[in-house]
């Protein structure tokens, strides 16, 4: 039996506390009103020397410094006074007319300011006429421009707790999807590792709980994380409306959306609640019906999951940006936070390894799940690349804002991710020895993990807080706090119960496990 | 001394073998060779045979392969002509490189794998035509052959070999 060890419980509960302490300020620090917003922006002026209009006249094939951060939101991108052509709201009919006006006329595109002021941009036959600003009308982009800032910072903290919550629930997740391949594959190697794997998701229930809380508060409009929640916005002649929301609206609402998310949450938890109950209840049967049992709901839930899973990303990641849709997002979801689940239990189970309570985990178990970080990692770069790259490639404009915004905001996150899950893993775990030391594979998993963070925060960012993101206090706050509460969750459960099934029909192989 | 002496000892089950195998290297006998008809897991181990570098060489060639992917296309696609192929930015390489990764990881697959297999048929020199090198038509189908060289008394060695369970034991002269 594995006993918490009372430093890492202190560990664990400081980071909790500082993890609180820091969403606490992310919440205090964040703009009360447009008043406040105001001063940031005059502080930022001053700093910048105003940078925003002459972000207008800059050629159009030079990618503009300041965007339209919402890509897609028509609603609320209005802001900038005049963005180039190219960078406006490409979803709504009248700038796609207008991209294509332009591409005939590329010569001229140079300098294409053009107000997208209800979308009535005014081109004759790929002319842009200069659109001189009344001082009215300034005034109103401004007062536009400030609460659409206001929105953004105050999502700032709002969307630091919201990734670092569903980025430690789903890596619980990939572990229990995990888990469930190892036993329908009926993986021989892996058995030794079962308790880990129940261990890592037994903070599934705790993180679905929390997560379905921050759902329903957006669903209360204490946040603006989904602009497709906001009011109006399907109804027709409202100053919200948009009619891309409004015409899928059928499936973005809220009950069906919240009614989704619950079935999800609960079907994953039961499947964990009956799949550990069943493996315990193994260890003191005289026959494998409980094995067997296992088998065929691990089977059942891997066709829910996969089902699930899919959907699961749209509502909660993809739906941050309403107007943009790509069809392997799930999968690419899926990848991102399998691979964490993995490297999360060769870390735990390295971690218990080195205190001397799985006696009979060989570095070929640590080699295996080594070579699965490798290989899983490698597969989200496919899908990551299979995504950006079929966008980049076609450049339809309703598509390609979605890259545009995170190459030209997020650029560092956003290939940095790519380097710290693809390029540093590669590289170091391509080699068998190297799989098979400790310290390699800790480093890994500690890149892997941190750079699977970053996907997750380059996934939703972009839509919430758009060129307001920054890594500070609220977002490591977050996410002190969700390892805080993991860490005591699941060192806690590992308590609960021998780390070494007894009676699994692989259980003998497993312990002699040798590559 | 008749230093061109060898014996074959023939076993006709794999873990007799592996049980010969560690009794002649603990006898300090030197194993010349072993035929088999299929692979034997760890008898590479048991021989204490240094491991492959092959992996190693599969790596640099993929980084051939990258390279020269690399540089064709970049001479090709961006300094030889770099036309305006469906509005594709070819002024420079990285601009256009996401429609390159295809070619480019091809590239290093194919280059990584082919010279690999290549490397090995050289290594263990196989070839068309070339000359079979079994010493006994069965170790192609159910029997384990060990081949060691004679160095001192040989009525002891077959002695030797006969106890680790070979259903055969001859002494050849190798030219």
């Amino acid at each position: 039996m594995y006993t918490f060890s009372s430093k890492l419980k202190t560990l664990s509960i400081v980071l909790m506390i500082l993890g609180i302490l820091g969403i606490g300020y992310g919440f205090l620090s964040a703009p009360k009103n447009t008043a406040d917003v105001e001063k940031i922006l005059k502080e930022e002026e001053a700093h910048h020397g105003g940078g925003h209009h002459e972000a207008a006249a800059a050629p159009a094939h030079e990618m503009p410094k300041v965007l339209p951060a919402e890509e897609g939101h028509a609603e609320e991108a209005h802001h900038e006074a005049a963005a180039p052509a190219v960078a406006v709201t490409s979803a709504d009919s009248t700038s796609v007319k207008l991209l294509d006006t332009i591409a005939v006329d590329s010569a001229k595109v140079a300098v294409a300011p053009v107000t997208d002021e209800g979308h009535h941009a005014e081109t004759k036959a790929g002319h842009v006429e200069e659109h001189h600003l009344t001082a009215a009308e300034e005034k109103a982009h401004h007062e536009e421009h400030v609460n659409h800032v206001f929105h953004q910072l105050q999502n700032k903290p709002w969307s630091a707790l919201y990734v670092a919550c569903i980025f430690v629930m789903l890596i619980s997740l990939g572990a229990l999807a995990f888990y469930a391949i190892q036993q329908v594959a009926q993986a021989g190697w892996s058995p030794v590792l079962f308790r880990v794997m129940q261990g890592i998701t037994a903070y599934l229930p705790v993180g679905s709980v929390i997560f379905f809380i921050l759902l329903v508060l957006a669903g209360l409009h204490y946040n603006h994380l989904f602009v497709w929640m906001a009011d109006g916005i399907t109804e027709k002649g409202h100053e919200n409306y948009d009619k891309l929301v409004a015409a899928k609206s059928g499936y973005l609402n809220f009950p069906f959306w919240i009614i989704r998310a619950a079935v999800f949450l609960i079907g994953w938890n039961l499947y964990r609640y009956f799949s550990r109950r069943n493996c315990l209840a193994q260890d003191e049967a005289s026959d494998n019906s409980f094995y067997k049992k296992n088998f065929k709901m691990s089977a059942t839930f891997l066709v829910f999951f996969i089902v699930t899973e899919s959907i699961m990303s749209w509502d909660w990641i993809m739906s941050v940006d309403p107007h943009w849709f790509s069809t392997l997002f799930g999968w690419y979801v899926f990848a991102s936070f399998f691979v964490s689940g993995i490297t999360t239990i060769a870390m735990v189970t390295l971690y218990l390894k080195s205190k001397g309570y799985l006696e009979h985990v060989n570095n070929s178990h640590i080699h295996d799940l080594a070579k699965f970080m490798f290989g899983i990692s490698v597969f989200w770069t496919y899908l990551w690349f299979s995504q950006f790259m079929l966008i980049w490639y076609a450049d339809i404009p309703e598509e390609v804002t979605y890259f545009w915004t995170r190459i030209e905001l997020y650029n560092l996150p956003f290939f940095g991710a790519v380097v710290m899950n693809f390029v540093f893993p590669i590289l170091i775990l391509i080699n068998s020895d190297f799989k098979r030391l400790t310290w390699v594979v800790v480093m890994a998993g500690i890149v892997i993990l941190f750079g699977h963070y970053v996907d997750f925060f380059n996934m939703i960012m972009p839509g919430t807080v758009g060129d307001r993101w920054f890594i500070g206090i609220p977002e490591i706050g977050s996410l002190c706090f969700f390892i805080g509460l993991f860490l005591l969750v699941v060192f806690t459960a590992l308590t609960k119960a021998p780390l070494l099934p007894k009676r699994n029909p692989f259980i003998e192989e497993s312990k002699h496990f040798h590559y | 001394m008749s230093s061109n002496k060898v014996i074959y000892a023939i076993y006709n089950d794999d873990d007799v073998l592996m049980d010969a195998v560690k009794k002649t290297r603990a006898a300090h006998h030197h194993i010349e060779e072993v035929f088999t008809p299929f692979p034997v897991h760890g008898l590479d181990k048991a021989m204490g045979l240094a491991p492959t570098r092959l992996a190693i060489c599969a790596f640099i060639y993929g980084l051939c392969g990258l390279s020269f992917a690399t540089w064709m296309m970049n001479n090709i696609m961006i300094s030889d002509w770099p036309q305006d192929i469906g509005g594709k930015p070819s002024f420079s390489y990285i601009q256009n490189m996401p429609a390159f990764v295809p070619v480019m990881f091809e590239m290093t697959v194919f280059f990584a794998a082919h010279l690999m297999v290549i490397t090995f048929y050289m290594r263990s020199r196989l070839w068309p035509f070339k000359q079979a090198e079994n010493p006994d038509v069965r170790t192609t189908d159910d029997h384990f052959l060990m081949e060691v060289s004679v160095k001192g008394n040989e009525d002891d060695m077959v002695a030797f070999f006969q106890n680790t369970g070979a259903v055969e034991v001859k002494v050849i002269e190798k030219h």
